[in-house]
């Protein structure tokens, strides 16, 4: 048996009873950490987070469980408790339901649409010699252009006269696609996925650098094709990646405001593409009702986190 | 290692959490600041907001010059309602803040009830001449623009009577007259949309925008209901008024319209009257101007039973002046508000914008505007007879509520419509009475 001496990284209180010296530096320690300075240095960040998302987050809580509305200040209005009130207002709401059976449909699309479609591309650009700033540079220009102007072009190709309806001719679909109730949230979900690639391809290529060449030799050593070595390998080596890919898609596509809002003429038809935060955005800004809103955004916080909790649980935990 | 590995975990959660958490509800928190004074005298600088409608932001400009020339010790500031998915948006936000001016040039109806709530408003009729002044501008029609207790609490400005354009070019050439359009009946109106499409002149033969915004009943359904009702309001009294015989037969006339494809159910992307996509429109007079290039005529709205034009009410489509609460200098406001409002600037702003001021005997009081500007009679006429929607803080609600029924039942065609609109009624009858 070898026993191996290590030098303690903080030495132990010289006596149990009176706190010396050293037993005031491990108190510091215990606030501060080892390196002080690196509070200061991450500061900044934690205020922004807990002015920007913190502070927001426990008032709309406080919001959803009070009559609350915004007033000038100085009106002082009462803002009694109403306790869960506002979410059965909500929630007794047909149109809350559905919003969130859409954002359903869209996740359902999306999100694993996003996951192989951005690493089977990333995947293959990786391969690519020729040309390759130009197709990295391709896939990520839908994603930093503003949805306003591209919305314009997909408009373009899906209403009723449109390019996809031209081509399709007597197949075309009847609605046409944005004004279809089966078929508006569809065209949200690619034409999101499709906007959003470039970026989800960006984290698999820097994830696809980590993975180590030797597996790949090692696995075509033992006979592997391609196939094979895409699934036993690349799958495997990016896994952080794609849990990132889909927490991030996840998160995102539970927002969905700006597409319904500008594509389908705010989530129609007949609310078959509206979103919960599109009716947020109604409930809350339009119509005066931030309680309402907040106590469905509580809910889609919650929902959200769930979904991401599973993500992590079934692509993520194996890591740790 | 795993240790801390799985605490770092935690933590990126954590900060993931507040990120979720805040991207979905950080739209919902309320600011604060600022102060205001009650002082319905006090005067000095203050600053106002105006559309950013070329011709309105031209005799905005105008007055307030005109103002600042006069009261030098009462500079006016004027610019621009900043930008935002709306103004009303951005009053709102503005009266959350604090930070509101002192008049906004452009409040919608539909949002005064709000403001009203959030305390953001003055009670012009706390004004010494506050009522008074504003009944002797607009006569009786002022009386649609008071809160249920008979306050004032927005300025009653100005209207863009809506009526019906036709593009006499594609009436021409789908062989009908063009200057006596058979469209003052819904079956007429029908029967020449149909001569219109079946001729292939334009592929449909009216285009409202069929979207779910709350707004948009404002271009179909309520001009109608005005003229067939004589003016009655959708809610009179905490009711819902419109689920009568008068406004099934609005919305059968105007399914029947989408049901034959002779208006669209899908959005266009642009102007469809101005790009020939629709032989007609249903619009105010703001309109003249921008279809400069058509060759257009205009007539009131179809009535289910010819109907005298003079007898034929429409939809404001007004936007009212707001005094507001954090106004410090509200005497200044009061009165820059009347010298907007009086009867040299209503003038001028008919002149620059061709919208009507909502002030009694338009056609007499400016008879040699109307009678250099021909086109703009039917609208000084129609403005004494407009209909607004409903007054209170849940009137966007309302609306909301109606246009969801309409776009189900009228424009998708789901369902028949008396029950859509009973349906809606109903609910409204609730949200009427709710504070």
């Amino acid at each position: 048996m070898t026993t191996i001496v290590t030098p303690p990284r903080a030495p132990a209180p010289e006596s149990a009873g009176a706190p010396g010296p050293h037993a005031k530096r491990s108190l510091r320690h215990r606030i501060f950490g080892r390196q002080p300075l690196g509070l200061l240095f991450s500061s900044p960040y934690l205020v922004f987070v807990l002015a920007v998302f913190a502070f927001p987050i426990v008032y709309s809580v406080w919001i959803s469980f009070h009559d609350f509305f915004f007033a000038a200040p100085g009106a002082n209005p009462e803002r009694p408790f109403v306790g869960l009130d506002n979410y059965i207002y909500a929630f007794s709401n047909p149109a809350v339901i559905r919003s969130f059976g859409n954002v359903g449909i869209f996740l359902l699309i999306n999100v694993p649409l996003t996951v192989v479609l951005s690493l089977l591309l990333a995947s293959a650009l990786n391969k690519v010699v020729h040309f390759r700033t130009f197709l990295r540079v391709s896939f990520y220009v839908p994603y930093v252009t503003a949805s306003v102007a591209v919305v314009a072009v997909w408009l373009f190709l899906f209403n009723g006269n449109g390019l996809v309806n031209s081509l399709l001719g007597p197949f075309a679909p009847d609605p046409s696609w944005l004004i279809n109730e089966n078929l508006a949230m569809p065209v949200i979900a690619i034409y999101v996925t499709w906007k959003q690639l470039g970026f989800y391809i960006l984290l698999y290529l820097a994830a696809l650098q980590n993975v180590p060449k030797e597996l790949y030799e090692s696995a075509s050593t033992d006979g592997a094709g391609a196939v094979r070595k895409f699934f036993s390998v690349t799958v495997p080596g990016v896994r952080p990646a794609t849990l990132l890919v889909l927490l991030v898609s996840t998160v995102t596509g539970a927002n969905l405001f700006t597409e319904p809002y500008l594509l389908t003429g705010g989530g129609g038809p007949n609310g078959a593409s509206a979103s919960p935060v599109l009716l947020m955005y109604q409930l809350g800004i339009q119509q005066g009702q931030p309680d309402v809103a907040s106590a469905i955004g509580v809910v889609l916080v919650i929902g959200v986190l769930i979904i991401a909790f599973v993500q992590n649980r079934f692509v993520g935990e194996r890591d740790s | 290692m795993q240790k801390t590995s799985v605490t770092r975990k935690k933590r990126v959660m954590a900060v993931a959490v507040a990120a979720i958490a805040g991207l979905s509800l950080a739209a919902c928190s309320g600011g604060g600041g600022g102060s205001s004074s009650s002082d319905l005298t006090a005067t000095g600088p203050i600053t106002v907001w105006y559309s950013n409608n070329a011709t309105e932001l031209e005799w905005g400009k105008q007055m307030v010059e005109a103002w600042n020339a006069e009261n030098p010790d009462q500079k006016v500031t004027g610019q621009e309602i900043p930008a935002g998915k709306s103004s009303e948006e951005v009053i709102g936000a503005a009266i959350t803040a604090g930070n509101a001016p002192c008049l906004v040039l452009n409040t919608a109806p539909s949002a005064v009830g709000q403001f009203e709530k959030q305390g953001g408003l003055v009670n012009l009729s706390d004004f010494d001449d506050g009522a008074s002044y504003i009944e002797e501008r607009s006569g009786d029609i002022a009386a649609q623009y008071q809160n249920a207790d008979g306050d004032y609490f927005q300025f009653p400005w100005k209207a863009n009577p809506v009526v019906i354009f036709y593009n006499k070019d594609l009436f021409a050439q789908a062989g009908l007259d063009p200057e006596n359009p058979k469209l003052s009946t819904y079956d007429d109106f029908i029967a020449t949309s149909k001569t219109l499409v079946d001729s292939g002149v334009a592929p449909f033969a009216i285009q409202p925008a069929p979207t779910s915004e709350f707004f948009q009943m404002q271009f179909d359904f309520m001009p109608l209901y005005a003229a067939a009702t004589g003016g009655k309001q959708i809610v009179e009294d905490g009711k819902a008024t419109f689920a009568d015989d008068a406004g099934y037969e609005v919305a059968q006339f105007w399914r029947d319209l989408y049901d034959q494809k002779l208006a669209g159910q899908e959005q266009y992307q642009g102007d469809a009257f101005a790009d020939g996509q629709a032989a007609m429109a249903i619009v105010g007079p703001w309109a003249i101007s921008v279809y400069d290039g058509v060759n257009f005529g205009s007539v009131p709205v179809p009535t289910p039973e010819a109907t005298d034009p003079a007898d034929i009410w429409t939809f404001s489509d007004a936007k009212n002046i707001g005094l507001f609460s954090a106004c410090e200098n509200k005497g200044t406001a009061w009165n820059v508000l009347k010298f907007a409002t009086s009867e040299d600037q209503d003038g001028k702003f008919l002149e620059t914008t061709g919208q009507m001021p909502l002030r009694q005997d338009l056609p007499t009081v400016y008879a040699d505007y109307f009678a250099a500007n021909p086109a703009y009679v039917p609208f000084g006429d129609l403005a004494s007879r407009t209909t607004e929607v409903p007054s209170g803080p849940n009137t966007v609600q309302i609306m909301q509520t109606f246009r969801d029924a309409w776009g189900k039942s009228v424009i998708f065609g789901e369902g028949d419509v008396e029950t859509s609109l009973d349906d809606a009624a109903a609910t409204i009858d609730d949200l009427a009475t709710q504070p």
